[in-house]
């Protein structure tokens, strides 16, 4: 069912209702919303942001909504996500700062700095921080007022927000996210980390816009998470823009741990120069619908992109890995892993296309998609593609669907380790594979914790957390603790 | 007694394997079940161990005068009974040092026993790698990845000896050994046999019972021991052959 968006200028709030089922309704009343409220989305901008988003509105308004009637949409039905209300808030609610400023995520040993948005709005004390190496991070609109050549070059520059649905909607109202701006030669210790609290009491939609710049031979560590505080519905379509200038690296950690009324569209387009290096890890714990849109466009020669993903779902969970790298120049190396454990009616997708271009040669391309299905209604589409048109080239790509090994679970409970806990040592060991990607070690405890926890059926939380996260269906007995091994 | 089966029936998917089976050990004793292939040798173990699919449709197990029938798995290894598998199951991810700390101490808690610490654990994880040969490294690896048909069987011997089980049971532990392994697997099998244990040998070939020296030897064909006897029926059976017995049943 398809579905529009009424106003109501005086609570600046946006609806999605259920009334009207036609596609131009919907796209009208986006538009209208968009000249509503011009004034408010248009506070920050600098003349030719302001133009780039008519421009992507225009473009919206000739795209067409996905449906399972599209091929990147089949196995991921929006429908229900889209057939509830929200509200949508075109300024940072004021109650909401509260918990932003409280909230700590404080992992042991992880030498790091927070910032925390609550409903998609920052909700820092002060505007740009500049660290001690140069680095500047702050909130995108504060970015806009301050450094507005840096945004404008940058704004909506990479492959995906052209094109996709969502991120032309995205690129039309995003007013706040997280901006980084690494410059050359500093190579940071220290990881940001950006906290996306989901705090509502009633039904929300978010559109996040996120801008990281990385230097010349500069390195940043990013931590991003999305969580949810409560159990109400929520609709998230982020945007990430992540530019690599020549001999930059990034190590990028996506953490997902919603609750299971979320959907969260996550696009994260990453731009890579000469001899840059993306390590991207996304760990996704918990959540109602995620889609993870991952695009990378290679366009210099020497460059390395590991995109590895992690994903361990139940109830009626749905996770969706979209992966497209565009390997534009030639001798360099894209590596894809993503593995996931699927319990009760969870369903999941992974649509990994890599393009190696015609003068693309020496390039090295490999993908891998490994799923363990623990229910008979348990579901997976996966589809690893290669598109070549270079001819010297090594490639290759693969995909397995299974369930837990009977033999290796026999022979665990025949030298007296139960069940329960024979099934759990086989999960985290599929697992394990991906957990070990992560080079900072302090988050790699905690996510291999985190993971042991959400295996065992226990709230992904770490202690003393205010973040509740997914709530889990059903009680595991589970004794010995992993952990201590 | 330590095990006594009796009119044992095994089934698997409807099929019957075992067909009316008995065979009584005690402590102290070592028994060898040869027979040609698909006789159900490896039914048995595999019965006895609880393994699932393994129906059994008449008879009883009973282990120091418990019928195990109906236990699950890891409670009949609990009890004391070890079973050394003919194709020892890969489990990549899963290293030996941690399998055998989660196994072990299950068995201690099963016990009332408090966990092991990393110490102690430690030092008997070195004294029994001694006892088969295990290289260091070994023991760092995922269970069975990649290892050597040789390397296998030993790590089996090796969590026989950490596990100290009551009766162990080898099924076709010398296929695929070289001689050398086979003289370290029966090593370590001799130096673990005693007066408070047994066990129960299965295999093909005469070859293991050169290095493990039986004290019954019973021929195992259709789903029921046929003959038992000493240690010389097993070389009788070297010389002869399997279709001597199909001849002697047949008559």
């Amino acid at each position: 069912m398809l579905n529009y968006y009424i106003v109501d200028m005086e609570k600046k709030f946006l609806k999605l209702n259920d009334k009207f089922n036609k596609q131009t309704s919907l796209f009208n009343d986006l538009i209208n919303l968009f000249e509503e409220n011009k004034n408010q989305i248009f506070k920050n901008d600098t003349k030719k942001i302001s133009e780039v988003r008519k421009q992507a509105l225009e473009k919206f308004s000739k795209s067409e909504l996905p449906t399972l009637k599209h091929e990147k949409w089949r196995d991921t039905d929006l429908s229900k996500t889209l057939s509830k209300n929200y509200k949508y808030y075109f300024d940072a609610e004021e109650n909401n700062s509260e918990i932003g400023k409280t909230f700590k995520c404080v992992v042991p040993q992880l030498d790091s700095l927070s910032f925390t948005f609550v409903n998609g709005w920052n909700t820092f004390e002060s505007e740009l921080i500049t660290l001690e190496d140069g680095i500047i991070i702050g909130s995108f609109s504060d970015a806009m007022k301050k450094f507005p050549e840096i945004v404008e070059q940058h704004f909506a520059k990479t492959f995906q927000p052209e094109k996709d649905f969502f991120s032309l909607l995205n690129t039309s109202y995003a007013q706040d996210g997280f901006f980084i701006y690494v410059p050359d030669n500093v190579n940071s210790q220290k990881s940001i980390q950006i906290v996306n609290i989901i705090n509502n009491d009633e039904n929300i939609f978010l559109q996040p816009r996120n801008l990281v710049i990385i230097g010349k031979n500069s390195k940043l560590s990013l931590i991003h998470c999305h969580d949810s505080v409560n159990q109400k519905n929520s609709f998230t379509n982020s945007v990430t823009e992540i530019f690599l200038n020549e001999n930059s690296n990034i190590d990028y950690y996506k953490l997902q741990n919603l609750n299971n009324q979320s959907t969260l569209l996550n696009h994260t387009n990453f731009y890579q120069n000469t001899n840059s290096n993306i390590s991207s890890n996304s760990i996704s714990l918990n959540g109602g619908l995620i889609r993870n849109e991952t695009c990378v466009e290679i366009e210099g020669e020497g460059c390395a992109a590991n995109v590895y993903g992690l994903f361990l779902m139940d109830d009626k969970q749905h996770i969706d890995n979209h992966i497209f790298i565009d390997h534009k120049k030639s001798n360099c190396v894209s590596n894809e892993l993503f593995k996931g454990i699927l319990d009760d009616n969870a369903s999941a997708v992974f649509n990994g296309h890599v393009l190696v271009r015609q003068d693309s040669q020496k390039t090295e391309a490999f993908q891998s998609n490994k799923n363990i299905l623990l229910t008979d209604t348990a579901k997976i589409n996966t589809k690893p593609f290669l598109e070549i048109y270079a001819d010297d080239v090594k490639c290759s790509h693969g995909a397995t669907v299974g369930q837990l090994d009977n033999e290796a679970l026999f022979y665990l409970r025949s030298r007296g380790i139960s069940e329960n806990n024979a099934r759990m040592l086989l999960m985290y060991a599929f697992a394990a594979e991906v957990i070990n990607k992560i080079s900072i070690e302090p988050l790699k405890n905690r996510i291999d914790d985190m993971v042991k926890k959400r295996l065992r059926g226990e709230l992904s939380v770490c202690d003393q957390c205010v973040l509740h996260c997914g709530t889990p269906e059903k009680e595991i007995d589970f004794e010995i603790d992993l952990s201590k091994i | 007694m330590l095990l006594n089966i009796k009119n044992l029936h095994v089934s698997i998917n409807n099929k019957e394997i075992i067909k009316g089976l008995n065979l009584g050990i005690n402590y102290g004793e070592v028994h060898a079940i040869m027979g040609p292939n698909g006789t159900g040798k490896s039914t048995l173990a595999a019965a006895i161990s609880g393994k699932p699919g393994y129906e059994v449709t008449k008879g009883e197990i009973v282990y120091k005068g418990i019928n195990i029938l109906g236990m699950s798995p890891e409670e009949i290894s609990w009890e004391g009974i070890f079973l050394g598998f003919q194709y020892p199951v890969e489990i990549p991810g899963v290293s030996i040092t941690n399998f055998l700390r989660a196994a072990l101490n299950e068995h201690r808690e099963h016990q009332g026993l408090k966990p092991l610490t990393g110490s102690e654990f430690l030092s008997k994880l070195n004294e029994k790698k001694k006892l088969v040969e295990i290289q260091s490294k070994l023991t760092n690896r995922s269970v069975n990845e990649g290892f050597s048909g040789g390397e296998k069987k030993k790590n089996e011997i090796f969590q026989m000896a950490m596990l100290d089980p009551t009766l162990s049971i080898l099924d076709e532990t010398d296929s695929g050994l070289d001689i050398d392994a086979l003289r370290i697997v029966a090593n370590g099998v001799n130096t673990l046999r005693s007066e408070v244990n047994a066990f129960l040998l299965i295999t093909h070939y005469q070859r293991l019972l050169d290095y493990i020296i039986p004290d019954f030897v019973h021929v195992l064909y259709d789903g029921k021991i046929v003959k038992s006897g000493g240690k010389e029926l097993a070389l009788f059976l070297e010389k002869k052959g399997y279709n001597w017995i199909k001849e002697e049943l047949i008559d």
